[in-house]
């Protein structure tokens, strides 16, 4: 029975209790969070993701926090499993904890803490245990903005706009079409929710309740929850079957 | 996506139905009482709310050779982290360590809880720790198959700031519900109120809770209904 896992790759197991099943690794994701998507803007970045916490079918968690600060000049956007996110905020913990002990005057640029949890998720992977989440890491550090992702089996890159999950085929058609670098803070918003809203009509997973974080080289910010209007006052909406009874 | 919330025909599980609730002032915990082995029930009045210290308990759902297991090891070590704090120990950190149990060997678990307590620096908490070791701390957890059947009615009938009664009558009412649905759930419900003045337990037999639709009120026999109605109760 193991209690404490206290490094990335908890490869120490009990020497009493050596069990079958553990040798199989490779689990399934249970609560799980779904697409985060984020841009590159003039003064930095913006990232967004819901508060949905899904269980299988069910929505069953709508409070969860899936954007979090990291160091001074990070933020951290998950989808997957919420459980493996929250064990990767407490890796983040220490090593940001560790690299500000060297008290240098020096700290963690996002690009470094990308690469860090590049090594992290690639060597679960190679273990197969992975840690089932894809991840968004964004920041801004002396005047650079940085933007990458890295997902349960290792694939990292970095781009002016990424997403995970449904974004990925939602939002990244819509991004490459009116992303540019001299976005404002407020145009910046309103792509992002423009993507937002297409994921809350076509995502089941979904939820109406989001999160829009900034990152500039003031400092972060993390919106209070909020939610989208939609429309449904279409007129092909209100009869769609009359002319073809029994069709959709 | 094939997700179980807890396989109800297999070996020995608490198919259950499993509340926390925070009013102000403390928390709520309830559950109903039925230990199940496939399609028997081995256990109709089982206490599936476990005391970990003095001000803070434990709600099981799943398979209840690893909720005991879990809830034995976390008030071993909770044991010990109060005599070393020399205080109470706060719901939090009791979650926490529930959490890395379940975390750590979630390949191996089978085990939906919910953590539920007061202490002097947060009042009444209530953290959810479901499949996969995830913690989350709500306003108010339910776990267990029967939860599935009360999303819609806590959506409809949970408010913030309640008092203690209406914690009480909100638990009891829901874990009702939930037995009249849920094949898994029944027998009696058993409710444990914590806050700063300690812990009450109560107890609801299975024939004091409402009756809900296409439910009758129970009689001792066929012959006191034929006793008392009128001359013709029998119609072909």
């Amino acid at each position: 029975m193991i209690v404490d896992s206290s490094s990335p790759a908890p490869a120490k197991k009990s020497l009493l209790l050596s069990s079958e099943a553990d040798l199989q690794r490779t689990q399934t994701p249970y609560v799980t969070g779904t697409s985060v998507i984020a841009i590159k803007y003039k003064d930095g970045i913006l990232i967004a993701a819901d508060m949905g916490g899904s269980y299988g079918s069910t929505l069953r968690y709508k409070n969860v926090e899936r954007i979090r600060p990291v160091g001074k000049h990070s933020l951290i956007g998950a989808s997957g499993e919420i459980s493996d996110f929250q064990e990767i905020l407490r890796y983040l913990d220490e090593l940001i904890l560790n690299d500000s002990m060297w008290d240098d005057g020096n700290s963690l640029g996002p690009k470094e803490v990308h690469n860090y949890l590049t090594r992290v998720m690639y060597n679960r992977r190679n273990k197969f245990n992975p840690l089932w989440n894809s991840l968004i890491l964004g920041g801004v550090k002396n005047g650079q903005k940085y933007l990458g992702t890295v997902n349960m089996i290792g694939v990292h890159y970095e781009d002016n706009h990424v997403a995970t999950g449904f974004g990925n085929h939602l939002a990244r058609p819509i991004l490459r079409e009116e992303w540019n670098e001299n976005l404002t803070f407020e145009e910046g918003v309103k792509l992002l929710e423009k993507c937002m809203r297409v994921l809350l009509y076509r995502d089941r997973s979904a939820v109406n309740k989001l999160q829009i974080a900034k990152i500039t080289d003031e400092g972060f910010t993390i919106s209070q929850p909020y939610s989208l209007k939609t429309q449904w006052k279409f007129k092909a909406f209100e009869n769609p079957t009359v002319g073809a009874e029994g069709s959709w | 996506m094939d997700l179980n919330s807890g396989d109800l025909n297999s070996p020995l599980s608490t198919g259950t139905t499993i509340i926390g609730v925070t009013y102000n002032g403390g928390v709520v915990l309830g559950a109903d009482s039925r230990t199940s082995t496939g399609m028997y029930v081995a256990n109709r009045a089982s206490d599936k709310i476990t005391q970990l210290t003095d001000n803070v308990y434990l709600c099981r759902s799943g398979s209840a050779a690893d909720t005991q297991t879990i809830s034995d090891y976390v008030r071993y070590f909770l044991h010990q982290h109060t005599i070393q704090l020399g205080q109470p120990t706060t719901v939090k950190v009791a979650a926490n360590l529930v959490r890395l149990l379940a975390y750590n060997n979630k390949n191996m678990l089978q085990a939906g809880l919910i953590v539920g307590g007061w202490d002097k620096y947060e009042g009444g908490k209530i953290y959810g720790v479901p499949l996969g070791g995830t913690i989350i701390e709500q306003p108010f957890a339910i776990g267990g198959s029967g939860s599935s059947y009360l999303y819609g009615f806590f959506d409809q009938a949970w408010k913030e700031g309640m008092t203690q009664e209406e914690a009480e009558q909100l638990v009891v009412k829901a874990v009702s519900l939930a037995i009249a649905r849920d094949g898994a759930s029944g027998g009696v419900v058993r409710t444990v109120t914590i806050n700063s003045e300690g812990v009450a337990r109560k107890f609801y037999p299975g024939d004091s809770l409402p009756l809900w639709h296409e439910e009758l009120e129970p009689h001792e026999s066929l012959l006191d209904i034929l006793s008392t109605s009128n001359p013709e109760p029998m119609v072909s």
